[in-house]
């Protein structure tokens, strides 16, 4: 079975962030990682490589900055990696290029996160899936494959839904999939020389672009109330804030 | 010309986060100088459809049938986008929801349209059309213009307030061509996680954390969200030691809201937690350490001992409920 996982380029969840000039993220100083939810996904597509044979691939849009994730996916586990040499400039550019290799090499099992934690889009998996012609399970919190059928429950509004689906398809992973890897010292060691194919983008419509970035208005002093007249709070819930 | 929107049901019946959309999509039709249609898939009562005039929409397309009930992302985005070539749209609306999350970017790929996902307000600008939605978790926001002739927006829920007015809509019977081969995905059962609110819709959610001790010590944090009518939710390590349900975890890894009001009992408000709460519009901290880095992203705060303030806040909520009655 032949999976092939996103990995997107992120900044660590604590990072502070600041733009510059409103015009990007400002990389100063942030440290970047592999998506969390992505990890989730390489997860879960090693553990049934490791059931039932096969190979993981990983791929990821961006410049030469994002080896060192590429490489810390490899050391989890994946078997090779590529890397689409190019600016992930926006969602559909990204499922463009993704989608274009997945036609030429084929894959049973294309998995992304549920959502990038920089542009917070939950985009690539369906785009993939609707420029492949295949079915996307979005936000699986399970997924379990037997032959050439799939088992994928999903997030819903209030609970979970079990699906079924044959392969090939995408699904976009939630926690629950699976708990994420850590590399140990012989998957960093084999790192090194596993495969890292950089190849050059094919061209492709761009359907959005971001204009501008600001941060969000900060909030105004917290209102303290005394702990022994605790119940002056739900007045103020009441007729100030009227949230109650 | 037309603004589309996507009126998702949930077992037959709209909910807030649909009435929102409608409401939204209604007022950008009003800004193009155009008309509101609604597609809605599924076995919703005729009467309902209607209803959805008063936020505003004209026009309702409906696809019945069983066999369209269950959710199957790739038919439901050949309906939409069928529809919305019929209605000659210029823009499409869905929630951003569990089913919107999947059907937007497939629409947006078919209708070669770009996408906006989670927009939280409505464009700010018509040309360039420039939607404001959340990026780094909420930690920032960013103006995304969108450059093709059809636009796709899915709303964050919570975030657009629904206009209630009168009126009534249209409802049209629209059969789109559907083949059997186009239902790849199979629902095979629903796992519902309790009767209860659930936590992405909920206006008020009470949560605990750490600060709380143990599993025995919730009775009173579940009492205050009934009084309330609110949902339970609580931190992830509570989650992860098994003293609350997974389903109850928010944050960056678990579910993100955007309630009314929060109110955080005994968390300490790191900055992975805020990333999936600091959209509620108010925010109370209930912490004994003064200084909780929750305090900073706080509306109303206590410093306090949760066992002694809890129990004040649910004698405050039924005498003000009393006091109502
Ligand atoms: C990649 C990553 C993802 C993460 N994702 C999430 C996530 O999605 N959601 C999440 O919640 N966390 C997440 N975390 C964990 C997060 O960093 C914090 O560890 C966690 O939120 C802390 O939970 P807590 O506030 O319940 O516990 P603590 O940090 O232990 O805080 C307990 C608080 O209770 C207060 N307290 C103690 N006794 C009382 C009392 N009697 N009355 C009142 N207050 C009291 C204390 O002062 C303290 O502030 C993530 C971490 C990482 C690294
Ligand atoms: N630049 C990228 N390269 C590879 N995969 C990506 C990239 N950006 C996003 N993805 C994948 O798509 C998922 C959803 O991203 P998004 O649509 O940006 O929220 C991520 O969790 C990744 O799996």
């Amino acid at each position: 079975m032949k999976f092939l996982v996103c990995i997107s380029n992120v900044p660590d969840t604590t990072t502070k962030i600041a733009f510059a000039d409103n015009k990007g993220l400002n990389p100063a100083g942030v440290q970047f990682i592999i998506n969390p939810y992505d990890e989730i996904a390489l997860t879960r597509a090693l553990e049934l490589k490791e059931a039932a044979g096969g190979s993981v691939t990983v791929i990821n849009v961006g410049g030469p900055g994002t080896e060192p994730n590429i490489r810390k996916a490899l050391a989890i586990g994946a078997d090779d990696a590529i890397r689409i040499n190019a600016e992930p400039t926006d969602a559909y550019f990204v499922a463009v290029q993704i989608a274009d290799v997945a036609k030429k090499n084929g894959y049973d099992v294309i998995l992304t996160g549920r959502e990038s934690i920089d542009y917070n889009g939950a985009q690539v998996a369906g785009m993939v899936a609707e420029i492949l012609n295949m079915a996307c399970v979005s936000v699986a919190t399970k997924l379990d494959i037997a032959g050439s059928d799939a088992t994928v429950e999903r997030e819903i509004d209030g609970g979970k839904e079990v699906m079924s689906v044959k392969l090939p398809f995408v699904a976009s992973a939630q926690k629950g999939m699976a708990e994420p890897r850590i590399p140990n010292m012989r998957g960093i060691m084999t790192a090194r020389t596993k495969p890292l194919q950089v190849i050059e983008p094919v061209t492709s419509d761009v359907l959005t672009a971001s204009a501008a970035y600001e941060l969000p208005p900060a909030k105004k002093a917290c209102r303290m109330i005394s702990p022994d007249n605790a119940g002056e709070l739900i007045e103020l819930l009441h007729n100030e804030a009227k949230v109650i | 010309m037309s603004v589309l929107v996507f009126a998702e049901n949930w077992e037959g019946r709209f909910k807030k986060s649909t009435f929102e959309a409608v409401s939204y999509a209604s007022e950008i039709a009003r800004q193009l100088g155009t008309t509101t249609t609604v597609i809605s898939i599924g076995n919703t009562a005729d009467e309902d459809m209607k209803s959805l005039g008063k936020y505003g929409a004209t026009k309702v397309l409906s696809v019945k049938g069983d066999k369209f009930a269950s959710f199957e992302p790739g038919v439901y985005t050949s309906i939409i986008a069928e529809a919305a070539k019929a209605s000659q749209a210029q823009v499409v609306v869905v929630s951003y929801t569990y089913s919107g999350k999947a059907i937007a970017p497939r629409l947006a790929v078919r209708l070669k349209g770009g996408l906006v996902s989670g927009a939280t307000a409505l464009p700010s600008n018509l040309n360039p059309f420039t939607v404001r939605k959340k990026c780094f978790s909420g930690k920032g926001l960013t103006d995304v213009v969108v450059n093709t002739a059809v636009k796709v927006i899915a709303i964050s829920p919570n975030s657009y307030q629904v206009n209630t007015g009168t009126g009534e809509a249209a409802v049209e019977a629209f059969s789109p061509a559907v083949n059997d081969a186009d239902f790849k995905i199979v629902s095979k059962e629903l796992k519902k996680t309790s009767g209860k609110i659930a936590l992405t819709e909920a206006e008020i959610v009470v949560s605990a954390g750490r600060g709380l001790k143990g599993p025995e010590n919730w009775g009173m944090v579940e009492q205050l969200a009934e009084l309330l009518g609110a949902a339970t939710a609580c931190s992830k390590p509570v989650a992860d030691i098994g003293w609350r349900p997974h389903h109850e975890h928010v944050g960056q890894t678990g579910i993100t809201i955007a309630p009314n009001l929060y109110i955080a009992i005994g968390i300490s408000g790191a900055i992975q937690h805020l990333a999936g709460v600091s959209s509620s519009k108010v925010i109370v901290v209930v912490n004994s350490d003064a200084e909780a880095p929750f305090f900073k992203a706080a509306d109303y705060g206590i410093v306090g001992d949760a066992f002694q303030v809890v129990p004040q806040l649910i004698e405050a909520v039924k005498k003000l409920k009393a006091a109502h009655n």
